[in-house]
């Protein structure tokens, strides 16, 4: 057992928990943060994907103990109102079924449109394939990156 | 409050005319004095309708969400009737009460198609009480009364209110009988696109799933099962587990063990450092002597036919050519994103329960049989699901939930680790299916012999098509008892009936010469003029998809380095034709795109239908491709993401929908959209390889992926 003191979401939280626990469950036991999902626990599915200083991580596979001072971004924390274009193109698209990977795919785009603003088809299928979506909708995912990234550049 | 609450309840039942009997339970509440200037209140018009005094309608979603959108697509059914702005529309989730809802369910894609007509009618009845509140208030005729968008009309006199000023007196009026419901034509909701009523919670992560349950007090649990389908509990030795940080109690029940703390990882953790004793308590099945049973099973014929129309041994005599063929189905899991959980909390001689179950009535029965709890002492709330597909039909990790909590006398969320729930069991049955076909010497298909065995009940759908249309035809099948348990996944038998029917069509086809569209159109002619037996189907519905699923596809025009396959299928009601057109790209083999037809009557709402469909063919291709089970004396081989394929972003082809437009009453759309598409994309490959794909998944077929160089699919 160890004291961490993280920020998440521009947030100070301090708690005291093994140093291998993995971030994930930090972020949703912890810190009471829900919006960030458990899918597998080995980095397969995506589901649990947070910015770390800005940079897509699996969560679930990241203890505790490494992230020091590195800035921890969740779902909840991606945008001030819920308008981040990723997120307004996911409502204009009606891109989810379940809804439960939704937030690992938006963090994971998120993050790979702010080095690729413009992506082609081919860079989005690859820069999304670890981000497993069991009810199919991939082909929105897809779409609704499209609309994000026609916004314009993301920072 | 007190000015802005309820005082005065009586219960009413109305039959829903059109529900086949169905009543729904109409509440009515009655405000004594409305709040000048406090919050709004809510008047409860019946048990689907409250609206508020400053106009918002809250319309219940009595049915659980599991993604297939009908916590968005009942509702509009509401909306609809009631003529309200959906705008103005707020949708909340109902618990469990048989009183007032009929079919709580998840399952059979049942939902709008059984739901349509009482909740017409639920909406209609509101709209009448809103419309004679109003008559009665101008002493008017309520007939020379419209409505639009929550406001009634005395054109006449110039009159109008809106259903905000009149719920407090709609809530007192007598309930009107009879009332009539709007021409389809003139719908304004209904048929058009309403997104996810959850859309800006899921992305912004305020949407809550069962996992994310927590209550003051409650302790995670994790649970220890047999590692093999056949084996029980000898013994165990939890000291270590009980030593590790945030754990705080251990727990045996039945065949497993639970371990509760304060987070999930650390219950997770312990688990593992649970050392347990099993035994063998049946026989441990592989994979290989699933396969080997099987083909002993199938040597003899079942006592009974499930169906026999004329007389196969005859059609056989008189065969001009005979085409025979097998085809292995293998285990595969659910997979939903959110694993099994549930949270128990038994208290007080009852238990509550609230988490993500697709029958959370069977639930509660289930519970009270079990641990014997008066029914009326358990609720149950359904929360929306990471994902169904059949395995939240089941009530195991609710049982677990429950016996977990008696015995830690905690409130207790019980959460499978993927491992867990990929193990756990209720998979889609492996079978495997004979089939045996006699054309006549017109190259016409005058005897179908299907003869299957499974590890479930029963592994046909005895009445679908080609049946009705072959004068000799019998279906025989067996069940294959084993200790892997199994259960209904997403559109059960029918998922894989369609690819080794449709397949096996399609070997017709080649073998005598014909088009594989042509020979389907002529079977369903043969079943509509001559049908044999029972039909389910009807003959020029399923004949229309066909032809449209080949017009889209451009079916029978040759284009170089293009190849086509069909598959076709009659589910919950549904009417689905699929094309697959394979696409040689410099030596890959790669899917251009997939064209779907379906008919499923009116479709209710048109982004949410459009999803199901795509989804479902996405979701089809990919467990046709990669999805398979295997077991080594009763333990899965595959527990993880790393080990079972799941089809990804990159392997999702474009996929083009059309909807049949018809008024026909609404039928199952959650799971029709599957099946023909694992038959579509074997025809597909056939048609570019000449290579017949005969079980799945279609990756382990290296034989016709070698042909190409690097090939995927």
């Amino acid at each position: 057992m160890a004291v961490f003191n993280l920020t998440i979401n521009k947030e100070d939280y301090k708690v005291d928990v093994d140093p291998q626990m993995p971030l994930l469950w930090v972020i949703r036991d912890f810190a009471g943060l829900t919006g960030t999902k458990y899918g597998c626990g080995i980095a397969q599915c995506g589901a649990c994907t947070v910015h770390l200083d800005g940079t897509a991580v699996r969560s679930c596979s990241i203890p505790v103990s490494s992230i020091g001072t590195q800035k921890v971004v969740t779902i909840e924390g991606l945008s001030e109102k819920g308008d981040h274009p990723l997120q307004l193109a996911w409502e204009e698209t009606d891109v989810p079924q379940c809804g439960y990977c939704q937030a690992g795919q938006i963090m994971n785009a998120a993050s790979f449109l702010k080095d690729k603003p413009h992506p082609t088809d081919a860079e989005i299928d690859n820069m999304m394939s670890g981000n497993i979506c069991r009810c199919g909708t991939y082909n929105r995912i897809k779409k609704a990156i499209q609309l994000a990234a026609k916004g314009g550049d993301h920072e | 409050m007190s000015n802005a609450t309820m005082n005065r309840r009586n219960f009413l039942k109305i039959g829903a005319t059109a529900g086949g009997g169905l009543l729904i339970g109409m509440e009515w509440l009655a405000a004594c004095h409305p709040g000048a200037s406090g919050p709004a209140t809510m008047q409860t018009l019946n048990a689907f309708i409250r609206i508020g005094t400053d106009g918002l309608i809250t319309i219940m979603a009595p049915n659980p969400e599991i993604g297939q959108g009908v916590k968005t697509a009942l509702p509009m059914i509401v909306a609809e009737e009631l003529d309200v702005d959906w705008k103005k529309v707020i949708i909340e989730q109902a618990a469990l009460d048989t009183d007032k809802y009929t079919r709580q369910v998840a399952g059979g894609s049942g939902s709008v198609k059984s739901s349509w007509a009482p909740f017409r009618q639920a909406g209609a009845t509101g709209r009448q009480l809103l419309v004679n509140a109003a008559a009665d208030k101008w002493k008017v005729d309520p007939a020379a009364c419209t409505t639009e968008e929550g406001v009634v009309y005395h054109k006449a006199s110039g009159k109008k209110a809106t259903y905000g000023e009149l719920a407090e007196k709609a809530a007192t009026m007598p309930v009107p009988k009879d009332v009539k419901l709007k021409d389809p034509k003139s719908f304004k909701i209904v048929g058009t696109s309403k997104t996810n009523y959850d859309l800006k919670d899921i992305v912004t992560g305020k949407q809550k799933y069962g996992i994310d349950t927590k209550r003051e007090g409650m302790l995670y649990a994790t649970i220890v099962r047999p590692p093999a389908f056949g084996q029980t509990l000898v013994s165990f030795d939890d000291s270590a587990a009980r030593k590790m940080n945030g754990v705080s109690n251990v727990v045996r029940f039945d065949n497993k063990i639970a371990v509760l703390g304060r987070s999930t990882w650390e219950v997770m953790q312990a688990a593992k450092a649970i050392k347990a004793e099993w035994k063998d308590d049946g026989t441990l099945e592989s994979t290989d002597d699933y396969k080997k049973n099987f083909e002993k099973t199938l040597a003899k014929l079942p006592d009974e036919p499930k169906r026999k129309d004329g007389n196969i041994k005859k059609g056989f005599a008189g065969a001009a050519k005979i085409v025979e063929a097998a085809y292995e189905c293998p285990f595969i899991p659910h997979n939903t994103m959110e694993p099994m959980n549930f949270f128990a909390h038994v208290k007080d001689g009852g238990v509550e329960l609230h988490g993500p179950i697709q029958l959370p009535e069977k639930a509660r029965n289930t519970i009270a049989d079990k641990f014997k709890f008066p029914k009326e002492k358990i609720t149950v709330m359904t929360t929306r699901m990471g994902g169904g597909f059949g395995r939240r039909l089941m009530t195991d990790f609710i049982e677990e939930a429950v016996a977990v909590s008696q015995l830690a006398k905690a409130p207790v969320n019980v959460i499978w680790k993927r491992e867990d729930d990929m193990s756990g069991g209720f998979y889609r049955p492996m079978a495997l299916y004979k089939y045996k076909a006699a054309v006549d010497a017109n190259n016409k298909l005058i005897a179908w012999h299907h003869h299957s065995v499974g590890v479930t009940g029963n592994t046909a759908r005895e009445n679908n098509f080609p049946a009705g249309a072959v004068a000799n035809l019998q279906v025989d099948t067996h069940e294959y008892k084993s200790p892997v348990t199994t259960g209904p996944w997403r559109a059960p038998i029918h998922n894989y009936i369609a690819y080794s029917e449709e397949s096996f069509l399609d070997e017709i086809a080649h073998s005598t010469g014909k088009d594989p569209v042509q020979l389907r159109l002529e079977l369903l002619a043969q079943a509509k003029a001559n049908p044999v037996g029972k039909v389910d189907y009807d003959a020029d519905r399923y004949a229309a998809v066909i032809k449209k699923a080949a017009e889209m596809a451009g079916w029978g025009t040759n284009k170089p380095g293009v190849y086509l396959g069909f598959g076709s299928h009659f589910s919950f009601s549904s009417y689905a034709a699929q094309v697959v057109e394979l696409a040689n790209v410099n030596g890959q083999l790669k899917i251009n795109k997939i064209y779907c037809a379906i008919d499923c009557g009116i479709v209710v709402n048109k982004t949410g239908a459009m999803n199901q469909a795509e989804g479902a063919m996405i979701d089809g291709l990919g467990h046709a491709m990669y999805g398979e089970l295997t077991l080594t004396k009763g333990k899965p081989d595959q527990h993880n993401y790393d080990t079972y394929r799941l089809i990804r972003m990159r392997e999702a082809p474009p996929v083009e929908i059309h909807f049949m437009e018809n008024t026909i009453d609404p039928t199952g759309l959650g799971e029709p959209a599957l099946p023909p598409v694992a038959a579509a994309l074997s025809n597909a490959i056939f048609a570019a390889t000449g290579q017949r794909l005969r079980s799945q998944p279609f990756i382990k077929h290296e034989e016709v992926f070698s042909m190409q160089k690097k090939t995927e699919v």
